[in-house]
């Protein structure tokens, strides 16, 4: 599938892909931005954030991008060993950001945080949820990646499907980068 | 404008300790009150560097194709002109109804 410029078209479109999801969340985290410090009733962010949880969150999903490209780069060289177990590895650090994402809504929602709660509640859930989705989406994709390379179906040749993946992931990455500082640390 | 070899495990390894490192400064950025007063450019350059990392040797941009660059450069700025755009529009708009 490599085009006249010697481009794979698969991660050409991907590539495009990606760029318009970086409207989508520029677009989430403007409203989010926009509605900062507008909320008539609480709770309110300094209220109710989590750092040091959050910072956790945040080293978790790091390490699985690490994980991801030692998967890519072990399924290149033909290590289905190491590559089997990088994967398995990247979808468990983005279980286990699930599980913390999972166990923060909870908790925002006991401490009396809904999503219409405040303008604060519709923006950060809206947002984070959003961020979540894509997570929830990655662990699936990479889940698929795993159980091919049990079955033996997956090996160097089909690498670019791995970086594909790969590429998804560093980006759901990268969107919670900015989402750590604009929302948790700039209150 | 063909797509390059990508970095080697031992630049990924550096890469994700200096990840590490920059976040434990960001959240050491946050806590302590000398900071206050710099605080939002701080954690904007901190974020941008992480962000340029991950782009750049965990994505492989920095070894692929131009085009690619291109791809995702070009909807990233037009995202970040549209949020700087509103902010100042709402903001703005906010300044001049109170006059402050």
């Amino acid at each position: 599938m490599v085009n006249s410029m010697g481009l794979d078209n698969r991660k050409m479109v991907f590539w495009a892909f990606i760029g318009s999801e970086c409207l989508l969340f520029g677009s989430l985290i403007s409203t989010y931005l926009i509605y900062k410090g507008k909320s008539l009733v609480g709770p309110y962010p300094h209220e109710i954030l989590n750092i040091p949880f959050t910072s956790f969150s945040t080293f978790d999903l790091l390490m699985s991008s690490l994980a991801m490209v030692l998967a890519l780069a072990a399924i290149q060289r033909g290590d289905m060993r190491q590559g089997k177990l990088w994967l398995f590895v990247t979808a468990l650090l983005g279980l286990i950001f699930l599980g913390g994402q999972v166990y923060e809504f909870s908790s925002f929602v006991h401490e009396g945080l809904g999503l219409t709660t405040n303008l604060f509640g519709s923006t950060f859930f809206v947002l984070t949820g959003t961020h979540g989705a894509h997570v929830t989406v990655g662990v699936i994709w990479l889940l698929t990646h795993w159980v091919q390379a049990l079955r033996g179906k997956l090996g160097p040749a089909q690498a670019i499907t791995v970086e594909i993946t790969g590429l998804y992931w560093h980006f759901v990455d990268v969107v919670w980068i900015v989402i750590f500082t604009l929302v948790y640390l700039i209150q | 404008m063909s797509e390059q070899a990508h970095a080697s495990t031992g630049t990924y390894l550096r890469i994700a300790a200096i990840l590490v490192m920059v976040t434990l400064i960001e959240v050491g950025v946050f806590y302590v009150p000398a900071f206050q007063p710099v605080l939002v450019p701080a954690l904007l350059s901190l974020s941008a560097l992480k962000f340029a990392l991950v782009v750049l040797f965990y994505m492989h941009l920095k070894f692929d194709s131009r085009l690619f660059a291109f791809l995702f450069s070009g909807p990233l700025l037009l995202a970040v002109g549209v949020m700087i755009g509103l902010l100042f529009l709402f903001f703005g708009a906010v300044r001049v109804r109170t006059g402050t």
